[in-house]
Formats: structure tokens, C-alpha cells, sequence
């Protein structure tokens, strides 16, 4: 049998079955897969703010990330996170939920000047205060977010970096353990103004022995994701300003 | 009964050689060039390759006969998509950790020069078997390239192999680089994909001089 491909009609009713069935699959597959996908990602960003306040299972000697297990996570979280507070306007909040707002939205609304809310987790470990705060950015094709613990000193004890879309082995490498762990003890501060931390190519400090410097060392070929990653930093920083101001041990 | 006939093996071999995608026919040189510096990358964009040109070419063979050839090329790149989306999609849902790796190689995948031209030159012309092996040949073909030009840059650029240091500590000044060997970090930008396929494609005809066009 013959199928006369050419017409015009049957062009256009090709064209409209496949649009119905392939928007039909991927509808049905999305809203079958979404409880699924939606936990995962809470998971995940359980365990991300665990991991900026160094609550992961990284060891001493191997280089790579590992992360708190996800069967566990739900458990780890609530019991070293003691509180999660929104700040909206001057109220802060208490919030139980808090770490499931997105900041993007947020940082959206703040641009056209609406209500915004900003969270953040404060967690205890060993007796130690820390004050967990996410972040978002862009780096040089996408999204870029992560998460940074500081102290009441204003001293980072931890961060986590993400990205949705950069360069496999040069601006992906942001969420490599050796680049995130270069941020540990340096300050935001730089005298009494928050002046965040930059990612210098010129710091000439590869073993980032220099901690007073607000700089850590850049990564090869990644020039556009490591001045996102600075200014994502920088804005963070002045967006949760009058915050920390009022946590600050002075 | 063989499993392949001798055209079915063709189909395997010949792209790993003298009908190369990248070398010789010059497609998916793109993301030749974007993901190959290190070796991780390059083996996990060859096998997501694999994966997405030989069921694609399925679909398609599956599909040749009621194509209307007007709309071919938008049908090649619905299939395409679809079959990423929903990899990805599955991968999120029930192997997060993996979904996360990959997520940054989706987008290449589906703008990959060798899927549509291999749905284009051969899954419309032929049955599904013969589709699968020519896509499962093509994107060996491509892989292989991947990981040659992928450990060159991450051995010259980083002096590291899957990620471990194999020449010592270049901070430290261990191992090789106790000797003044230096890491090369032109080998890190794109550029230096483009310079390790030249050498390839050069190393190729001068053993195979059939292969060089006339002028």
C-alpha cells in the first residue's frame, strides 16, 4: 500500500497527530515522574546546605564531593538545622519550610519591586553557630546557585556551588571540592565593609595560604563563570547585609 | 548463522576508520571541541551519543515510510528531542545523581550535527536493524575521537587522567613536574581540540591516501 506522502493535507495531518502524540507523552511521562523529581530536589537541597555547613561524608583524603546519603538526609537536616528564618522587608520569620523557597522567584519580584523573602538556616554542629545562605547568579551559559556558611565572625565555613549548564571540565568545575574548599576561612569582610569574596586570575596564591585577601584563585579557562560566581557572591552579601549586620560579633 | 553479515559489521567498522563522522565527515566537531577537556566528559558524552543515535535512528527507520519529505527535518528533530527529553526526564525521577552529570550535556546532544545527519543520509533509507548498527557504529566512531582528543587535553592541559593526577602535583612540584615540566593551558581552551583532531585527521591520510580529496 501506497501512502501518497506528498499532499499538502497529509503533511498537515502528520504534522498535527505527531504534535499530539508526542506532547501527549511527554505530558503524561512529566506529570507521572513529578512527585518523584519534586522529592529529589528537596533532597537535594538538603543535603546542599548541609554540605556548605560541612556536614557530608567527604573524609579526609579523596577529592571528591559526597554528599549526606538521601535516605537519611531528612533526618540529618532537621536534627542540625535549628532554625530556618524568612526575612521579608524588616520581619523575620520562623519558617519550617523555609529552604524550599525559590530564590530566583524572589530575586525576580525584588526586580520589579514587590515583596521578597529571603531565607536562612542557622545550624549548630559541635556547639558551633552556623549561618547558612543561599545564593543564585549566572555564570557564563546558565544558572549558576550554591549555598555559603559563615560564622558569627563573618568568616566562610563552608560553601556549595551549582550550576545548571557550564562548561564540562573548565566553568563546570566551580562545584569541584578543591575550588569550594579554597573558600573555607576567608572572610567577607574586608575591614568593617562586607566586601564578599572574588575569584582572581591575578592573586598569585594557588595554595590560597592568604586568607585576609577577599580572593581565592580563578580556574583555568573559565574566566565569565568565575566573575559570575564573585558577583554572585558580592550581591549575595549586600542583599543579606542589615541581616548580618545584626548576627555580627562585634 | 552469524549474528551480522559482513555489510552488518561494515556498518560497525567503517565509521570507526575510513568513514569517520568527525575526521572524515566532518560532523559533531562542535561538541568535539566543547567537552572534551577531560576525559570524564568525553566518555560521558560518547555513551549519551550512543544511546540517543541508535534508538533515534530506530524511530526513524521505524517512521521512513509515512515522513512526508517536506516536513522531514522537523519530524528528525521531534524525535530527537523527545527521545532526550524523556532520558532525561526517567533519569531525574529514578537516578538523580546521574541526571546531574548529564544535565549539561542534553542540550548538545539534540544539537548534534552526526544525530540528524545520520537520520538524514541513512535511518530514512534503511530498515530498523541496519539503522541501529549504523548509529551504534557512528557513534563509536565519534566517541573514539572524543576520547583521544579528551586524554590529550586533560593529560597536557591538567596533567590529570578521569581526574587523578598521573604526572605528580604541579603546586607541590612532585612527580614530573619536579623535572620544570609545566602544564599546558592552551591545551585546557577549545582551540586546542581543534589543533589534536587536525593531527588526527593528518596522522589518517597519510596512512590512507585514499582518503585525501583532489583538488
Amino acid at each position: 500500500m501506497a501512502i501518497k506522502t506528498d499532499s499538502n493535507f497529509y503533511t498537515v495531518v502528520f504534522a498535527a497527530v505527531m504534535v499530539v502524540v508526542v506532547g501527549s507523552i511527554l505530558a503524561f511521562l512529566a506529570s507521572a515522574l513529578r512527585p518523584n523529581i519534586m522529592e529529589n530536589e528537596r533532597f537535594e537541597k538538603q543535603q546542599n546546605i548541609l554540605y556548605a555547613m560541612g556536614v557530608n561524608e567527604n573524609g579526609d583524603d579523596a577529592g571528591s564531593v559526597n554528599f549526606i546519603p538521601t535516605d537519611v538526609v531528612e533526618g540529618e537536616f532537621s536534627s542540625y538545622i535549628k532554625e530556618q528564618l524568612v526575612i521579608q522587608g524588616d520581619q523575620i520569620t520562623q519558617n519550617n519550610e523555609a529552604y524550599l523557597i525559590d530564590l530566583k522567584k524572589q530575586l525576580a519580584n525584588m526586580k520589579k519591586g514587590e515583596d521578597y523573602k529571603l531565607p536562612v538556616f542557622i545550624g549548630e554542629k559541635d556547639g558551633k553557630k552556623f549561618y547558612i545562605i543561599p545564593m543564585y547568579g549566572k555564570g557564563l551559559w546558565d544558572a549558576i546557585w550554591g549555598f555559603i556558611a559563615l560564622d558569627d565572625t563573618m568568616t566562610v565555613q563552608g560553601v556549595y556551588f551549582d550550576h545548571k549548564g557550564e562548561t564540562p571540565g573548565l566553568g563546570a568545575n566551580i562545584k569541584m571540592r578543591y575550588f569550594m574548599d579554597d573558600f573555607k576561612g576567608e572572610s567577607i569582610l574586608k575591614g568593617t565593609q562586607y566586601a564578599g569574596i572574588a575569584v582572581a586570575k591575578g592573586n598569585n596564591d594557588p595554595l590560597n595560604n592568604i586568607k585576609d585577601d577577599n580572593e581565592v584563585d580563578a580556574l583555568a579557562g573559565a574566566t565569565i563563570t568565575g566573575n559570575g560566581v564573585s558577583a554572585m557572591i558580592r550581591e549575595t552579601v549586600k542583599l543579606y547585609k542589615p541581616y548580618l549586620e545584626t548576627i555580627r560579633a562585634k | 548463522m552469524a549474528l551480522l553479515s559482513k555489510k552488518d559489521t561494515n556498518l560497525i567498522k567503517d565509521p570507526l576508520a575510513d568513514n569517520n563522522p568527525i575526521t572524515i565527515q566532518v560532523l559533531g566537531i562542535c561538541s568535539a571541541l566543547a567537552i572534551t577537556a577531560e576525559l570524564k566528559a568525553s566518555v560521558v558524552m560518547a555513551v549519551s551519543v550512543m544511546f540517543v543515535l541508535g534508538a533515534g535512528n530506530v524511530v526513524i527507520s521505524l517512521m521512513r515510510n509515512i515522513i512526508p519529505s517536506k516536513i522531514r527535518i522537523i519530524v528528525q528533530l521531534i524525535v530527537v528531542a523527545t527521545l532526550v527529553i524523556i532520558v532525561d526526564q526517567v533519569l531525574k525521577a529514578y537516578a538523580y545523581e546521574l541526571s546531574k552529570t548529564l544535565a549539561v550535556f542534553v542540550g548538545l546532544i539534540i544539537t548534534n550535527c552526526i544525530i540528524m545527519g545520520r537520520f538524514e543520509a541513512f535511518a530514512l533509507a534503511n530498515g530498523p536493524w541496519r539503522s541501529f548498527l549504523d548509529g551504534i557504529g557512528n557513534s563509536l566512531g565519534y566517541g573514539i575521537i572524543l576520547v583521544i582528543v579528551g586524554f590529550f587535553r586533560e593529560l597536557l592541559g591538567s596533567g590529570t587522567l578521569f581526574g587523578y593526577p598521573v604526572l605528580g602535583d604541579p603546586i607541590t612540584k612532585t612527580g614530573l613536574y619536579a623535572t620544570g615540566y609545566e602544564n599546558n593551558g592552551f591545551m585546557i581552551i577549545p582551540p586546542a581540540a581543534l589543533i589534536v583532531v587536525g593531527i588526527i585527521i593528518w596522522v589518517q591520510r597519510s596512512r590512507n591516501p585514499a582518503l585525501v580529496e583532489e583538488n
